[in-house]
């Protein structure tokens, strides 16, 4: 039964590799635009911190800026 | 009418609907998953070997239309001068791209079983592989060029003569010889496809569909943050 699942009919290895190609797909396109998501966020955090008190009283009243924050888990 | 465009609005949606997004495409590719690989049933003539369909036609599909969208949205640049447009159609890219590199393997993989060979140059195969390269060049296009309105009219215009290969690739199969079958599936016309094999059609359909709108939204934040970035430093 399981043996029928994995081989099925000598057809098994185009089957179960053209999936695999397919979810490894998904999975490192994904890994790899979290990766810049999270590496924006940082970098906007590590900027907004960075930013002079009168500089920052106006971004902070952005609504953008506070979204971002606040989507990014930021502590600001 | 753009007002709906907005990035601070998009923003905001965005960052609620992805959680929701991702959830919804584990659900329904996990119900795929076992329609396609376990329930539905082998054919006749290609025995096992047909349930690479339920990969290959979703990804040649959205790839497709995908691509279409970017084209579409390139064009109205031109006319509405709107540079949301251009942040859109760069964030659809990158999953375009990623379905049509699937629909060519998934092919090709496909391919040897039923056509005894790989790969062959023929019309579909050949637009598909011109398709992917227009995927290539468009994304490319955004970091070669450091002027950013050179490389947004150079991108769009590569997305708008890069639209002529799409009914090319939709029509090769009718108008040329070719190893690949003709279209099962029409919108005017009855499916030459059971529904036991329709269902898990569909329903891969909407996962790859999900998948792809999950990293639109990805996508679109990070640019969206990345030019937020640039405009810190300007205040």
């Amino acid at each position: 039964m399981i043996s029928d699942l994995v081989f099925m009919d000598g057809n098994g290895v185009y089957v179960w590799s053209a999936f695999a190609f397919t979810l490894i797909g998904f999975t490192i396109l994904y890994l790899i635009i979290n990766l810049q998501l999270k590496k924006e966020q940082k970098r906007f955090e590590k900027n907004f911190s960075a930013l002079k008190k009168e500089k920052y009283n106006i971004a902070i009243n952005q609504e953008i800026y506070k979204e971002i924050l606040k989507h990014s888990g930021s502590k600001i | 009418m753009f007002d709906y465009l907005n990035p601070y609005r998009i923003f905001k949606i965005n960052s609620t609907l992805q959680k929701i997004i991702f959830f919804c495409f584990i659900l329904v590719l996990s119900i795929g998953l076992v329609e396609a690989l376990f329930l539905s049933p082998e054919d006749y003539l290609q025995k096992d070997s047909v349930r690479i369909m339920y990969v290959h036609v979703p990804a040649a599909w959205i790839s497709l239309g995908i691509f279409s969208t970017i084209a579409l949205l390139s064009f109205s640049i031109f006319i509405f001068k709107n540079k949301n447009l251009i942040l859109i159609s760069k964030s659809l890219a990158p999953s375009g791209m990623l379905f049509t590199l699937i629909a060519l393997v998934t092919g090709s993989i496909w391919g040897k079983p039923t056509w005894g060979t790989w790969w062959a140059w023929d019309a579909r195969i050949t637009s598909m592989l011109i398709l992917f390269i227009l995927y290539v060049i468009y994304l490319l296009s955004f970091r070669i060029f450091e002027d950013k309105d050179k490389s947004y009219k150079i991108s769009s215009i590569i997305a708008i003569f890069g639209a002529i290969n799409i009914p090319i690739i939709k029509f090769s199969v009718d108008w040329w010889s070719t190893l690949h079958q003709p279209a099962s599936i029409s919108l005017i016309e009855k499916s030459a496809i059971h529904s036991s094999m329709l269902v898990p059609l569909a329903i891969m359909t909407a996962a790859f569909a999900l998948f792809s709108v999950l990293i639109f939204l990805m996508k679109y934040n990070t640019e969206l943050i990345k030019i937020k970035n640039k405009g810190l430093k300007r205040l």
